[in-house]
């Protein structure tokens, strides 16, 4: 398991090689599910420019952590990453990555789905969004269909 | 004999300040610390409330060195 902060852009695909490369368990992972949350360029009818991501230090890294643990509970998987930037955000820029190794896909996907859904109502991250006049904070995440903005 | 009062986000800007520190004593209350920082002002009902980077109500009772954070609702991800 591997929760980290990072302050700056970072390539989810290459991190997901890289740390399927580091383990030694092939011949064990019959699945792994990926989630990789992206910056988009509008938000509630708003174009949206850039944006700042404020945390909780200390508590961030323990709650992600206790989610993983939470996952491995709950589920049968071998392996968890979970990457967050904080700072400034720009269009287009990988925001989170959440990916789960598991022997089946049933376990993997769930724990992948739990450890996101927790995270983006649990975890202590919040968004200020740069518009085109002003700025904002973003008041609630949606519920994560098109129909909701 | 001290609490850590901290706060984050939108709260943060509203209130001024990232953090204050007040005095602690036996039967203190999360939302008792809030009013103690903050005027004698209640606690609003939307804001989160953690004690030492756990997520707790606000009826907790404080032990003296605390950390007590306040904050909106999150949108990481």
């Amino acid at each position: 398991m591997h929760v980290d902060l990072r302050p700056s852009p970072f390539d989810p695909w290459r991190e997901v090689g890289d740390r399927q490369a580091q383990r030694d368990d092939a011949g064990k992972a019959g699945a792994a599910a990926v989630f990789v949350g992206t910056m988009r360029d509008f938000n509630e009818g708003e174009t949206v420019r850039a944006m700042t991501l404020e945390h909780y230090p200390g508590m961030t890294e323990k709650h992600l952590g206790e989610i993983c643990e939470e996952a491995g509970k709950r589920w049968r998987i071998l392996d968890c990453l979970v990457l967050h930037r904080i700072g400034d955000v720009r269009i287009g820029e990988a925001i989170v990555l959440v990916a789960v190794w598991s022997a089946h896909r049933g376990d993997a996907m769930d724990a992948c789905r739990y450890i996101i859904e927790d995270l983006k109502s649990r975890a202590p991250f919040w968004k200020k969004e740069q518009l085109a006049e002003g700025e904002r904070w973003v008041e609630s995440n949606t519920s994560g269909y098109s129909n909701n903005g | 004999m001290t609490i850590t009062v901290k706060y984050f986000a939108s709260l943060r800007e509203k209130l001024g300040r990232d953090q204050d520190s007040i005095d602690w004593e036996d039967g203190l209350s999360v939302s008792g610390a809030w009013s103690r920082a903050n005027d004698g002002e209640p606690m609003p009902e939307s804001v989160m409330v953690a004690v030492n980077m756990q997520y707790v109500k606000g009826d907790v009772v404080l032990s003296d060195g605390d950390e007590v954070a306040f904050f909106p609702a999150v949108t990481g991800g």
